[in-house]
This record gives structure tokens, sequence and C-alpha cells, in this order.
């Protein structure tokens, strides 16, 4: 049966389309102003992709902060069982899943079903997520998109002490005023928060593989730092901000009966 | 009051001096110098009088700071440093103070300097500044029962105001009364964070809400949240505010709204409460000998 | 006295606790951190008063996430600082 996941984050609507266990297609939109829109928009998008019509979609999960918008939905999924689900159905010898999107981040223990175990959450902060990045690259006046390969240029490691996205923005203009080249300051906002969200992911019993997902595993500065903080490696699968997703999608298929 | 002011755009520095006294006719001269995150103040107290004081911007140089302040709370009394018996420095940067005998932590300041202020009968003293914000409580000595500081986030604090200030482009000082223009109540902003509090405010002005209810909504959001504050800490009347943000009567008198009490009201300069504590422990300090 | 060192940010309440009428000033606590949390300070609130023990200024920001490994989900523990305490002088707020 031809199922779907959709996963409304805080940024981004991601849906994928699944029959037997392969994906047909996937699709992405920003959530703009009215989140409804953006919601059918990229399920329209998908189902053209694929060539399918809506009525052959026999079940839909939603997850994500937005997941209750879905208004087509079937049923709903945590955002934490959606990721575990997508991650070890790409790397079936996840055992530790971190996720990091825009407005949470998260750590989940996970058998290798994609069962949790045991997960931690880091939420309604923005210095834990992704957020906190998108303000500092604002306060060194770059695109968010280069701050990640900037980060890898850097030649120091240069501390940054302020713990509050608000204060570090300030501290991030100090560092800039005091000359620290754009590189090194990058290096240091994703040391900052490579290290809080590895320090949150310590208080589950770290099994390895650890499999990265969400939209910062595609932020290759971020990706560094928080292998160098935990001192281990981090395997991101492709489109990692897809993930959750698919684990949606593999969800429905299994309540729909079909492959899990 | 004399007072004599510069201008500046976001607040007004300023000295003052008692008119009727002079430091000649004092028995022991104290000072406490606080230098905070964003302004510092000295104060210069006679036998546990207050005689004169500044409040100032802190700059980028800690000492210098200190040093300027206390120059001018100096300058219209003929005295020199030297002929203050004891200096304590407080604030966040208190070890920063090249002329002060002692540093003392802020909470012991303020609890002493409120107990001055407004008398031994305040038991909760909250302090909300420029990046932190403090509640105390004391006894009727002003000696410290209990406190809690709350300086890693900037909901809460000026700062977070500040951040709002700038979205909606208004004043911050006019932000207290124009949370009161409005036809009623909104419910709060649901999210602390101010980055997230930010981002909620501008999806409510898409929807229509006029700037007032917005403002209104965040000054109920900050009050809240600094009474969680309080309430972990336990209540006891009498209750005083000080530091910046008690100059916010947005933010103030929806505190009062939640606790179900009204604040001390005071003619004297809140901010110089933790600078007026350390003066008066420098007294002490001189009394028993240690000084 | 009790001193709460810590903070209240969106994410909830961390607060570490030193009810200093209670503590007794022998420093285990300072000893078996294994993170550096705390440290032994002058005590300002009485000028009299022995040393008493402190979050360092560094570590008030961010001791949820600094002691976030002394705090394991999948077991019940109780976290070295408050163990070592003979006085039950420590508590956390989270
Ligand atoms: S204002 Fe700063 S510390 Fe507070 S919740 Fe937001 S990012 Fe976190
Ligand atoms: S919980 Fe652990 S890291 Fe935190 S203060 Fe106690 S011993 Fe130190």
């Amino acid at each position: 049966m031809k199922v779907a996941g959709v996963d409304v984050g805080a940024k981004f609507v991601k849906v994928i389309l699944m029959d037997d266990g392969n994906v047909l297609a996937k699709s992405s939109k920003l959530v703009g102003f009215e989140q409804k829109k953006s919601i059918d928009d990229a399920f329209q998008e998908a189902l053209g992709k694929a060539g399918v019509k809506e009525e052959d979609i026999g079940y839909i999960t939603a997850t994500g902060s937005g997941r209750t918008a879905v208004h087509f939905k079937t049923d709903e999924l945590t955002e934490v069982t959606a990721a575990s689900k997508g991650a070890t159905m790409l790397v079936p010898s996840a055992r530790t899943v971190i996720d990091v999107g825009a407005e949470e981040g998260r750590a989940m223990h996970t058998d290798a079903d994609g069962k949790v175990l045991d997960f931690v959450i880091n939420e309604r902060c923005a210095a834990g997520a992704g957020s906190f990045t998108e303000a500092m690259a604002r306060a060194l006046e770059i695109e968010v998109e280069e701050i990640g390969p900037l980060s890898l240029k850097s030649t120091e490691a240069v501390p940054m002490n302020a713990q509050c996205a608000v204060f570090a923005e300030s501290e991030v203009v100090t560092l800039v005023h005091q000359k620290t080249s754009k590189e090194n300051i990058a290096r240091a906002i994703h040391d900052a928060i490579a290290s809080r969200i590895s320090s949150m992911a310590r208080r589950l019993s770290i099994e390895q593989d650890i499999v990265l997902v969400g939209g910062m595993a595609n932020n290759v500065g971020f990706v560094e730092s928080l292998k160098r903080e935990l001192n281990m490696d981090v395997t991101i699968p492709e489109d990692p901000e897809y993930v959750a997703a698919l684990g949606a999608a593999r969800v429905a298929s299994a309540r729909a009966g079909g492959v899990s | 009051m004399e007072k004599k002011e510069s201008e500046y755009w976001r607040w007004k520095e300023y000295a003052w001096k008692a008119p009727e006294l002079n430091w000649e006719d004092f028995e022991i001269i104290t000072a406490g110098v606080d230098i905070g995150s964003v302004s510092s103040q000295a104060v210069i107290m006679g036998d546990g009088e207050l005689y004169a004081y500044a409040n100032m911007r802190t700059g980028s140089d800690s000492p210098e700071s200190a040093r300027n302040a206390m120059d001018w709370a100096l300058k219209d009394t003929g005295m020199s440093l030297d002929k203050i018996r004891y200096v304590v420095g407080t604030g966040y940067g208190r070890v920063n103070v090249p002329f002060a005998n002692k540093a003392i932590t802020e909470i012991a300041c303020h609890a002493r300097g409120a107990n001055w202020m407004y008398g031994p009968s305040v038991r909760t003293v909250l302090d909300m500044g420029g990046q932190d914000c403090k509640a105390i409580r004391c006894d009727e000595r002003g000696k410290v029962t209990a406190f809690l500081m709350n300086d890693k986030c900037a909901a809460g604090t000026g700062r977070g105001m500040e951040v709002f200030a700038d979205l909606l482009g208004v004043h911050i000082q006019d932000i207290g009364e124009l949370s009161f223009d409005i036809d009623e109540e909104p419910p709060e902003v649901s999210s602390t964070c101010v980055v997230f509090a930010k981002a909620e405010a501008s999806q409510l002005l898409r929807e229509g809400w006029p700037k007032n209810k917005v403002i209104a909504a965040y000054c109920a959001a900050m009050a809240h949240r600094v009474f969680t504050l309080i309430e972990r800490l336990g209540m006891e009347k009498e209750f005083a505010i000080t530091g910046g943000i008690a100059k916010n009567v947005g933010v103030v008198k929806r505190i009062e709204r939640e606790l179900k009490i009204e604040a001390l009201k005071t003619e004297k300069d809140t901010q110089i409460a933790g600078a007026v504590g350390g003066a008066l422990f420098g007294k002490t300090l001189v009394e028993k000998g240690k000084g | 006295m009790k001193a709460n060192y810590g903070y209240k940010d969106g994410s909830g309440e961390y607060f570490i606790t030193i009810d200093t009428d209670k503590c007794n000033c022998c420093e285990e606590c300072v000893k078996v951190c294994p993170a550096g949390v705390l440290e032994m300070v002058a005590n300002d609130f009485d000028i009299e008063a022995d040393d008493m023990p402190a979050v360092t200024e560094k570590e008030r920001w961010k001791i949820k996430y600094t002691c976030a490994p002394c705090k394991p989900v999948d077991k019940e523990s109780t976290p070295p600082c408050m163990e070592a305490c003979k006085e039950d002088a420590i508590e956390h707020s989270w």
C-alpha cells in the first residue's frame, strides 16, 4: 500500500511518499506565514513528483511540532519515535540517534528496530538548537549556509562564554570588534552548541553507531564540532532532514499492515 | 535634589550630592562601587548617611569605569579619594575596582542596600538588571537568608526587553505605559526564550494584533517568569523591587498583580542599592576594626 | 542561608541549592565533583564564617549541561555531590 509520512517542523514541512518500503518521492517546503498552506503545498508537490493521486495514499502519519495541523492525516507519531525509526531504516547499526532541528535538539537510545529505549530533549531554549546558529550567522553578517564551511577553516579554538542566544549575539559582535577571524568565531559557535548537544546526549548510555539527523546534520561545521565533543565518529545519512518524515512513513506502512 | 545630567539615548547618566552636608563633619566616610554589566555606580556615605553618588554606563574596561564613576561622585564634594576610609567593590566587576579594600558579592550588598532604602521591614528583594535577575530574602538587619540569581538567560532581563523594543520600534522607557494602552489584557506570549518569543511576536503582528497588545503580552510573560522565580524562593512581606526594570511600570504592576501584593515604593534612586550596601558594609568593617 | 545557583531558561529550572546553615564546610562535595562545578569561596554573607562551597561563576550558566552525565536517564541515582554531603545540604531542582 502507498503511504505518506509528513513532518511539520518549526522551519520546514517535509513529506515522504512510500510504497512497500520504497521511497516514491520526497518534498520539502519552507513553513511560511500560513502553516496549513505549506503543508498542502508540500504534500501536493510530492504527489506530483511520484505521479500518484491523493486517494491512492492509504495511510498518512504526521510528526513534528506542528503535526496536529496536518488535516488529512490518519494518525500521529512523536518526533522521538519518528527520528529513530527513520534513522535505523537508513543505518541499521544505529544505536544512538541525535536529532537537531531548528527549535529542538533530541537524543535517543534505540534498538535495531528503531524502538526508543531512552531519550532526552532540549526544547524551548534557542541555545540548544539550530536557531542558535542562525542567530549567530546573522550577528556575523553571513548566510547561514556559509557558516558551516567557514568554521572548517578555523585556525584556533576561541571560547564562547554566553550560553543564551541573545547574549551570545553580543559576544559575537565583541569578538568581531576584537578582530577575531570569522572562521574562528564560526568554530566557536559550533563548538558551543555541540558541547550542549553532546552533554545532553551523555545522559544516555551512548552506544555506537551514532547517527546525526535533522537540518543541523547538513552543517559540516557543526558535525565536525560534535565529533570532537563526543570524541566518537558520527554517521550522517543521506538527506538527514527527511529522516523523521521517513520514520513516519515507515510507521504508516506498518500500521497499514504492510512492510515495517 | 540637584541632579546634573548629560544626554544619552537609552538612559541618562547623572551625579548627585547632598546639598546640606559637608564631608568634614563626618567621622567615618566609606564608599561602595557597583560595577554592573550595563551600569556602574559609586556611592559615598558619611556615617551611614548618603552623601554623594554617580550613576554611569559601564565601559569596556571595568577598572576605568570604576574610576570614572568615583571621580564623578567626588567632583562637587571638594573631597579626595584618600579621605574615604574603606571602599567596597561589588557587582560583576567587583574584583576590578582598583581602589577597593574589599570585594563583596552583589547579593549581600543589595540586601543591605534595600534594607537601608526601604527600611527594616523589607524581607524580599527583587533586583532586575540589564543582564540578570536576582531574588533575595533577608532579615530585619538586611542579612541574606536565601537568594537566587538568574543571569544565564536573556528572558526576564532588561536585555530581553531591549530586544523587544528594537523589534517593535518603540523606546524602552515608553514600554510600560504603552502596555496599559489596550482594551483588555491579552494572554502572555507563550515562548519564554527571547529568540522564540520574538518570532511569536512577529507572527502576532502579522495576525493583526496592535503593537501595544503585543507589548502587553510580553510584559505579562516577563512578569510571570519573575513571579515563578520568587515562588521558588518563597515570598515574604514586605516586598521591594530594585534595578532598571523597577522603572518599567508595565512589568512592575503585573508582577504585583501576580504576587497579589504591592511593592514598597521609595523616593530614593533604586539603581544605587548595591553600591549603598557596599558603603554600609565598609562602615561596619571599619567599626569592627577590620578596616 | 539557602543559596540557589543556576538559572531558569526556556527549557526549565536548573538550580543547585546549598543550605549554608546545614553545611559544615567539609569540602567533600568539591572534591567529588568530576566536572569542577563546585569550589570553596569566602562567605561574604557572614564575615565571621568559614569558606563555603558554591557553584563557580562560569558553571552557573550551564549546569544543566555540565551536570548531565551525573544524571543518567536510564537509572535512578544520586549525583556524587549530593551523595558526598553528610549534612544533606545540597539539593538539585531538576
Ligand atoms: S533567551 Fe536565551 S537562554 Fe533564554 S531560552 Fe532563549 S536562548 Fe535560551
Ligand atoms: S551533579 Fe555532578 S557535575 Fe554537577 S555538581 Fe554534582 S557532582 Fe558536580
